[in-house]
């Protein structure tokens, strides 16, 4: 066990370093260089000069790249040209927010999507199974932003049933001692902050949640489907195992392998959507913050932001891995 | 080593593992079985329609479109509350700057569609080449283009693709570019899988004891029979493509104006409508939506008709 996790961790340095090298490149690549990326696009001729000296940004690039690396090591990845302040407090301010968002949205997937898969498998052909159909493929078709309008349009502006935009009631008077507002209100016994956080959450998540929903039911169902047919079952049914166990323990726990496969690739696709669900429902994460640098071409934010989110996501499939190791001993040996 | 008229150049089996031979007629190809299989797929006719209708209106954008793709008829009609809604002369009415909203989705069904089927053409040729590289030769070279795939899969498909189009600048073909490389990591996987597993088939080794040069093997044995998962996978990432050019333009990615005709952006220039005329924002990610729904149909469809051991899910 402890050896996968090394060996994984160890084949981990690769790629990061790969990507390093090509989100540095990326920025030398920019129209204008890395001087405009620090001082924006209007910079003058000789502001960039200036920079260029003083960052050695004229130096030769495997130099530059060393230096550059050596403080990404040390955690500066640089400043914000829209702020000011460092990339990493920037994201590390805002990480909490889309951790928060991801979770109800996994949870939202994970907790429609494996019903309606069984049920489809269990009763196919009737119309629960018609129905786990065209969610699974309305899901993987309509634009994860698309569904956020619809769903902002018809529940807030139009039913008002929840809030429109933002994480929390900006009248809200609350404190925030982990960054996670709805536990925060169950920490400090702040009900109501809770409470409006978690309504401020349900909408942008069922979007970002639209996705991974699909294709969990669709995975649950054809996974169902071929454990119900399956030489075991047959045996376990004819040897007389009541009806009741040979569901849950039997069917249901042989076809949550593929199952958990899929809900640790949904990772990449929540990061993906949170960029889309953050910008529709102006939900202050990582997600909004990134596409506001787009709109403002802040390039330092980009680059560390991209760094830093595939270091998230390399972690988590690392920690998605491993679990399979927990769950299906035949993982382990491998 | 060419000369096929000497002896005959081994088939590939009837059955190469992909259980095409049981319902395969006598002297019928492979890709007919195929077609016939599709035929009677609704799933595969439904999608073929969709397809169709939208390819249709999109090559006779000209014709169909009762306004020019940058025309404002109604812009003395628009104020600043007040956008009008379906009438005679505009069967879905106006935007925000007074443009015919059927003439901006027929010719945006041009912009689109152009975008997804370039940029897949684009992911496909690259992914093929990196795919074919690794599995015809193998050892490090198969090394470095996986090692190169794992990197590009390394950063979530959109910021990747965000990235690429922000250092190419904010145009139609910087879309194009960043769906496409995109996607070269997903084919480029698919087909050396692919062709990995068509190595060790019977047929492969009868032709190499042949004495046939691995050129030939690989390109008119191997290749031929590891493309179908690759096409289908095509098919696929065709709505995929569409909904991400449309993301692109969400974030201000997508380059041209405003009153560009182009789905992806009267989708964002609804988003500050909503109040007012939520309608503007309905008719662009329907047609979206149906779009994919359509490539992903028949993609499904194909996959099937390919191979028979997914038809039960």
């Amino acid at each position: 066990m402890t050896r996968l996790v090394l060996r994984r961790l160890a084949l981990l340095v690769p790629t990061l370093f790969g990507l390093s090298i090509l989100l540095f490149l990326w920025v030398r690549a920019l129209p204008g260089g890395p001087a405009t990326a620090l001082l924006g696009e209007r910079a003058t001729p000789e502001a960039v000069e200036r920079i260029n000296e003083l960052y050695g940004f004229d130096r030769p690039l495997p130099e530059q790249y060393v230096t550059w690396l050596g403080q990404l090591l040390q955690g500066n990845f640089g400043a914000s040209t829209r702020t000011g302040r460092p990339v990493l407090e920037e994201f590390l301010a805002r990480f909490p927010a889309t951790i928060e968002l991801s979770l109800v949205a996994l949870l939202v997937a994970v907790g429609v999507g494996i019903p309606l898969g069984y049920l489809a498998a269990r009763y196919q052909g009737r119309a629960v199974d018609h129905v786990a159909v065209v969610v699974s493929l309305l899901g993987v078709t309509i634009p994860v932003f698309f569904l956020a309008f619809l769903l902002k349009w018809l529940f807030a502006v139009q039913l008002g049933w929840f809030p429109s935009s933002g994480r929390q009631d900006p009248a809200m008077i609350a404190t925030h001692p982990t960054g996670f507002y709805v536990l925060d209100g169950l920490l400090t016994r702040e009900w109501d902050a809770s409470w409006d956080a978690f309504v401020h959450l349900l909408l942008p998540a069922v979007a970002l949640g639209s996705i991974p929903l699909a294709i969990i039911a669709r995975i649950t169902r054809a996974s169902v489907i071929d454990v119900q047919h399956a030489d075991y079952v047959r045996t376990a049914r004819a040897k007389g195992l009541a009806h009741g166990h040979l569901r849950r323990r039997v069917i249901l726990h042989n076809a949550m392998l593929p199952v958990s496969t899929t809900i640790g690739l949904q990772v990449g696709l929540l990061l993906s959507g949170a960029v889309l669900t953050e910008t529709v429902f102006a939900y202050p994460g990582i997600g909004k913050f990134l596409s506001d640098a787009i709109f403002a071409l802040d390039y330092a934010v980009l680059q560390g932001f991209i760094l830093l989110i595939a270091i998230v996501y390399a972690l988590v499939n690392l920690a998605v891995d491993v679990s399979y190791g927990l769950i299906d001993p035949r993982m382990r040996a491998r | 080593m060419s000369a096929p008229e000497v002896y005959e150049v081994p088939q590939p089996p009837v059955d190469a593992g992909d259980g095409l031979a049981e319902d395969r007629r006598a002297g019928e190809s492979l890709g007919r079985v195929a077609l016939r299989r599709l035929v009677r797929n609704p799933g595969a006719i439904v999608g073929a329609l969709i397809v169709v209708a939208f390819v249709l209106v999109a090559l006779l954008a000209p014709l169909l479109a009762p306004y020019g793709p940058g025309e404002l008829p109604g812009r003395a009609e628009v104020r600043p509350t007040f956008i009008p809604g379906p009438s005679g002369d505009h069967p879905l009415g106006l935007d925000r700057y007074g443009a015919d909203v059927l003439s901006q989705l027929i010719w945006g069904a041009r912009a689109s569609l152009l975008i997804g089927v370039l940029s897949t053409l684009l992911g496909l040729a690259g992914g093929m080449l990196v795919g074919l590289l690794a599995g015809a030769f193998g050892g490090w070279v198969d090394s470095v283009a996986m090692r190169f795939v794992d990197l590009m899969l390394a950063v979530p498909s959109l910021l990747l693709a965000v990235s690429i189009a922000a250092v190419a600048g904010p145009t139609p073909t910087s879309v194009v570019i960043a769906i496409g490389v995109v996607q070269v990591p997903v084919f480029a996987r698919l087909l050396r899988g692919s062709m990995l597993a068509q190595r060790g088939q019977d047929y492969v080794l009868a032709a190499r004891s042949l004495g046939l040069s691995r050129r030939t093997v690989t390109m008119s044995h191997v290749l031929p029979n590891s493309v179908s998962p690759v096409i289908v996978q095509a098919t696929l990432l065709l709505a995929t493509a569409v909904i991400e050019a449309a993301a692109l333009s969400f974030l201000g990615l997508g380059g041209g104006s405003p009153t560009t005709a182009e789905w992806g952006r009267m989708l964002v220039a609804a988003q500050n409508e909503l109040e007012i005329a939520p309608r503007l924002a309905l008719w662009p990610g329907v047609c979206i939506s149906v779009t994919a729904l359509g490539f992903t149909l028949f993609g499904e469809a194909l996959r099937e008709a390919l191979d028979p051991r997914s038809r039960r899910r």
